[in-house]
């Protein structure tokens, strides 16, 4: 009983850590795209994008690691789910007039495309990457297991990484506009995020049925 | 088996080294660049040893004869416009283009844009392109050129878009806002010639895309090498719109650069009169340009 109860939230959390992963991938191949109409396709615009991603990534583990000491649930992994999805937002709505800004203030392409890369993926990278050690968090029991289930958690958020790099750039390119294939990523973080906090509520009230009862 | 690969193999490099020999290699940011000299031909090859990269070629002992089928289709161009004052090249090769126009107007002004250091490296140590006051080069991408240009409301009666090669082709080089820019860029009778592709799906692609940027077109196809030449100026071209009265004069400046212009002007095509790609072809915008994925299908 206990078993499956936990089954099922556990299996959950680490599709919703796919979806992360797929995404985040997703969105920093399509940054090259995002920018060059601005920015060139030079070697250093990758420099600019990697350099953000790596460096919101990183905060976003400290930032998610913190977190998860308060109080963890399934509601607020969920809830930084919708963060997440809503920080994408601007990539697609607003990315022509903060870059059109930037090229006309910055002359240096390189300073421009770092700027730029900062403004549009700084954010929601930097949400993204809190729900790993996030997740650690909702999937460990027991101190002896943490390991395991990091491992597991890596392998499945990085194999997601994998999948959304090659789907984006073998395929999603090829059928769809690169503001339709933000939203896309939107809509999965957004509805998964409603999901996990749906989830949650209806333990919650499971829980307190049998409390009650 | 392997000795015998092995054979064939070393057989194949002695054959080559003999045909051609490669006397400058160096590795950009971007790509392998070659220089080889066969006999008196001298070319400019990106990545692989192979005929179908090369760049640029010119003959060390004729430099002002072009080479390249697609450098004498360009000239193609001078059929439907005024004599160029200022001339914008983006992609600039072993610069043949940039000499030839210097010595066709020496009065013009010439921007070269490259965004491979290494190129205009190449070109000036190895295909005797020349700089002065009236030829320039800036290292650059064509986009961010252009984009700056149109900010210092910089104007253009001739823009070249060369910067494809066989290999990879800038995808924020053949979308509608790229194109909407470079024709805000020209000035009033100012024209674009792109060379560019005829196979694969892209044609289809590309041609929709600057018809609805520039109205009906002329174009210069190379059959041999799958190579065209599309020209385009502001208002997008009426029927007839070559202009017959200079030929003549053409004809005789430009044999020297071994153009004909006569079959050029037989060879050219209006699209106003033949359109072969489906009216419902998607436009390449830049939300929209999977253009190597498209190269290859």
């Amino acid at each position: 009983m206990t078993i499956q109860k936990q089954g099922f939230p556990n299996t959950f959390i680490y599709l919703l850590a796919f979806t992360s992963g797929f995404c985040i991938m997703g969105i920093e191949l399509l940054g090259g795209r995002i920018l060059a109409p601005f920015f060139g396709s030079s070697v250093h615009i990758w420099g600019s994008i990697i350099t953000v991603f790596m460096l919101s990534l990183s905060l976003g583990y400290l930032f998610g690691g913190k977190l998860s000491t308060r109080s963890a649930s399934l509601a607020i992994y969920g809830t930084i789910f919708l963060f997440a999805a809503i920080a994408l937002l601007p990539i697609a709505l607003s990315s022509q007039w903060l870059m059109e800004g930037i090229f006309i203030t910055v002359e240096d392409s390189r300073y421009g495309s770092l700027l730029a890369s900062m403004a549009l993926f700084f954010i929601p990278t930097v949400i993204l990457g809190m729900l790993s050690p996030y997740s650690v968090r909702l999937l460990v029991k027991n101190s002896n297991e943490s390991g395991q289930v990091a491992g597991k958690l890596y392998f499945i958020s990085t194999l997601g990484s994998a999948l959304g790099t090659i789907t984006t750039s073998f395929y999603l390119v090829l059928w769809f506009d690169i503001n339709i294939i933000i939203f896309g990523f939107t809509t999965a973080l957004a509805s998964l995020g409603l999901l996990a906090i749906l989830v949650s509520k209806t333990k919650g009230l499971h829980q307190m049925e049998q409390t009650h009862g | 088996m392997a000795k015998k690969l092995l054979f064939w193999l070393s057989l194949c490099s002695l054959i080559s080294i003999a045909q051609a020999q490669v006397i400058h290699q160096e590795r950009s940011l971007y790509r392998n660049i070659l220089v080889e000299d066969n006999d008196d031909l001298r070319c400019l090859k990106f990545n692989v040893r192979s005929t179908k990269t090369q760049q640029s070629c010119f003959l060390k002992s004729q430099p002002e004869q072009l080479v390249f089928n697609y450098t004498k289709l360009l000239m193609a161009s001078l059929l439907v416009m005024p004599e160029p004052k200022h001339i914008l090249i983006i992609g600039l090769g072993g610069g043949t283009m940039s000499n030839t126009l210097a010595q066709l107007y020496p009065q013009s002004q010439i921007d070269n844009v490259e965004i491979d250091q290494a190129v205009i490296k190449v070109a000036r140590e190895y295909f005797e392109f020349f700089e002065n006051d009236n030829v320039k080069t800036y290292n650059q991408d064509g986009r961010i050129y252009i984009k700056r240009a149109l900010l210092k409301k910089q104007q253009y009666d001739w823009i070249i878009l060369d910067a494809f090669n066989g290999d990879y082709i800038p995808e924020h080089l053949m979308t509608k806002e790229f194109l909407q820019e470079a024709k805000a860029l020209l000035s009033k009778d100012g024209v674009i010639s792109a060379n560019t592709f005829s196979l694969s799906e892209l044609y289809a692609h590309e041609s929709a895309t600057y018809k609805a940027v520039f109205g009906d077109f002329y174009q210069v196809n190379n059959q041999d090498n799958a190579n065209r030449i599309i020209i385009v100026n502001r208002n997008g071209f009426a029927v007839n719109s070559l202009n017959k009265n200079n030929i003549k004069q053409l004809n005789s400046t430009l044999l020297k650069y071994g153009v004909d212009i006569y079959s050029l002007y037989n060879k050219i095509y209006f699209t106003g009169i033949e359109q072969n790609w489906p009216k419902s072809t998607r436009l390449l915008t830049d939300q929209f340009s999977p253009v190597n994925l498209l190269n290859t299908q």
